[in-house]
């Protein structure tokens, strides 16, 4: 590894090419790897990316989060859902550090992240988007980018400050790049305006981009969907499938569109007050009473 | 030629006023123009300049609004004078001596910035800015208990906190030398301070300041003051970068202290109380936040300022208030700011323009 040149030798470029039909995910049924998870069956006999095992936080006397068990494979397209204030971004939280777990494991991989910090997390291989969008404002779109693919330049800040080639030759590749990952969410021709001057579904595309930019084995985006038209949509559902296509990553999703997550997602948990009631295909969920009666209400349940 | 970003041209563009100004400025010292206190001011606002630009790192560019900046200039101020008055026998260069100095002061101020740092920088806003402040009066008074001297046994050094003792304590052999007398600071000082000095310190700062924005360490330093939980989502270890500007900018003003401090020959450390950092933030505040450029224009305006207003007497101060405030109200006039977009927005228009034509 030479000082200056990026470590993932394999760039997004490929991205370009054309996928033949074939090499796309297909989506597969679920299988049971343990007493309470399940993995889609192409990734069932890996490693999950991220496996929670009675993972739990409370806040003063409140159980935020509890007894929270769940498997997401390799390549799986996961969704997170639940009414409001069910504890999903808290559950978000707590897989990047911005709280610290109360209770429970969590394998990345495989490896407990119980000591990492939020950034250690991330250079580990998690990486997220806000609810609430994120984003750093007052720079640009292609630096929103750049500060993404930070932990993927390697250069010191004597070579910074006097700058040395190794300077120039990352900086030109991470501009390079950083204009392929503005170019998959179609921002290259606002490269040089200010990030928070965007439109908020940009806004939103933007995030994604530069949370890819720390290329990331598990994506986990909060509401990508929140604020954006039905066309928009579309193109987000195609372009999340996309992205796990082309990086070959894990992508888990907090969305209250239903056609979206039902759409899409492979595994979907459904959280109330904190815990799981439900867990399973999109169709599976759909017809589970106790989902329909968490979003419903009992009575409302009943008059269905 | 690929076209330069926006943030390099302007980068090119200070660099290349600096030196215009340095050249002007040169020119018109050797035919004579300067009269002596005009000269006089010329390596004090090269020092100033490098303190706004580099309180403008910590403030502007890391967002962390430090009152102890001073603290760092007499750090440096007083190391420096210890080394150059140390070596005057052994190096009788004087720009080894000067060169000397300032690495040294630069170096003692970005130990004791990173010393500081570590309980400092765990903390945000307000509270930042009192313990830095807290921090910036320790150090002066520190230095105030210091009593140096050197003979050809090498440096002797007492601190001096009952204040019971004097510099006949030091014990120092025949033909030695005192160098810093306690609550008289450094006395005797040979001055070797230059302005072709300062004007290479002002240029090293800005190359430091400036590629260091625009490097992966400048946007992980920005990240951090734009968002905070952002940055650190992305892999950005917060506490280092954070660090990072700051020593940094400790540094610069240990350099900036050590040229100040061996332009007078007497210098106390009173002179680097609060009042000085209240100063350079307000070269910083009125130059803007961030801005580079605009840290050196304030500083020499605003330095020069009470000097041209001499001929006001007694309302000398009166005046310098009114255009502090003045400024202040012009550059945040909400008329001015959108008068001002409308002007950029119009220049832009005619650059896009005029690239299209071509």
């Amino acid at each position: 590894m030479t000082a200056g040149s990026l470590k993932n030798q394999n760039p997004p470029g490929i991205w370009d090419a054309k996928m033949p039909q074939d090499v796309r995910v297909r989506r597969d049924p679920l299988v049971p790897v343990t007493r309470t998870s399940f993995l889609p069956e192409r990734d069932a006999d890996k490693t999950p990316i991220l496996e929670c095992i009675d993972l739990g936080i409370t806040f003063g006397g409140l159980k935020a989060v509890d007894n929270f068990n769940v498997a997401i494979g390799r390549t799986e397209i996961a969704g997170l859902i639940g009414p409001n204030g069910a504890g999903k971004t808290t559950i978000f939280n707590l897989l990047t550090k911005v709280y610290q777990p109360t209770h429970g494991t969590i394998l990345l991989d495989g490896k407990d992240i119980a000591a990492m910090s939020t950034a250690q997390i991330n250079r580990a291989g998690i990486a997220r988007t806000f609810q609430n969008i994120r984003l750093f404002h007052n720079q640009t779109v292609l630096d929103n980018v750049l500060i993404g693919l930070h932990n993927e330049m390697e250069y010191g800040m004597g070579s910074a400050i006097l700058r040395l080639p190794g300077y120039w030759k990352a900086e030109r590749i991470a501009r390079e790049r950083a204009m392929e990952y503005l170019s998959l969410f179609h921002l290259e021709g606002h490269a040089e305006e200010l990030a928070g001057s965007l439109p908020y579904g940009a806004q939103r595309r933007l995030e994604i981009a530069r949370a890819l930019a720390t290329n990331p084995s598990l994506l986990l985006l909060d509401e990508p969907a929140a604020g954006m038209n039905p066309s928009e949509t579309a193109e987000l559902m195609e372009n999340i499938e996309k992205i796990r296509d082309t990086f070959h990553i894990a992508i888990l999703l907090i969305e209250h569109d239903m056609s979206l997550v039902m759409n899409i997602c492979e595994g979907i948990v459904v959280l109330n007050f904190g815990r799981i009631i439900a867990k399973g295909t999109p169709s599976d969920i759909r017809a589970n009473p106790a989902v329909i009666e968490a979003y419903l209400g009992r009575k409302g349940a009943k008059t269905l | 030629m690929k076209k330069l970003s926006k943030g390099a041209r302007s980068d090119l563009i200070t660099y290349a006023a600096v030196i215009l100004a340095f050249i002007v400025v040169s020119v018109l010292k050797s035919n004579g123009s300067l009269n002596r206190s005009q000269s006089g001011l010329l390596v004090p606002i090269c020092c100033y300049i490098v303190m706004a630009v580099s309180l403008n790192l910590t403030v502007g560019i890391l967002g962390d609004l430090s009152l102890g900046h001073a603290g760092f200039m007499s750090v440096g101020a007083f190391t420096g004078v210890i080394t150059a008055m140390s070596l005057m026998n052994v190096i009788p260069s004087v720009w080894l001596r000067l060169t000397l100095a300032m690495i040294v002061g630069a170096f003692f101020a970005a130990v004791i910035g990173f010393l500081i740092g570590i309980p400092v920088l765990r903390l945000t806003g307000d509270y930042l800015a009192i313990v830095t402040l807290a921090f910036g009066e320790i150090i002066k008074e520190l230095i105030t208990c210091l009593l140096v001297g050197v003979d050809s046994e090498g440096l002797h050094i007492i601190f001096n906190v009952s204040g019971s003792k004097t510099a006949n304590d030091l014990k120092l052999l025949e033909g030695g030398r005192v160098i810093i007398k306690g609550a008289q600071g450094a006395t005797g000082t040979k001055t070797i301070a230059s302005f072709t000095a300062g004007f290479i310190l002002v240029m090293i700062a800005l190359v430091i300041v400036q590629n260091l924005i625009r490097s992966r360490q400048g946007r992980a330093i920005m990240a951090v003051r734009d968002n905070r939980i952002a940055a650190e989502s992305v892999g950005i270890n917060v506490t280092r970068y954070k660090m990072m500007a700051f020593v940094t900018s400790a540094a610069l003003a240990g350099a900036a202290g050590a040229l100040f401090g061996l332009n007078y020959s007497n210098l106390a450390a009173t002179k680097f109380d609060f009042n000085t950092s209240i100063l350079v933030l307000v070269f910083v505040v009125l130059g803007g936040l961030g801005n580079i450029w605009g840290s050196i224009i304030a500083t020499v305006v605003l330095y020069i300022l009470p000097e041209a207003l001499r001929g006001f007497a007694n309302y000398r101060m009166l005046i310098y208030a009114i255009v502090l405030i003045v400024v202040m109200l012009a550059t945040n006039n909400p008329v001015l700011k959108t008068y001002r977009e409308e002007l950029r927005a119009k220049f832009s228009r005619k650059d896009k323009k005029e690239a299209a034509d071509t």
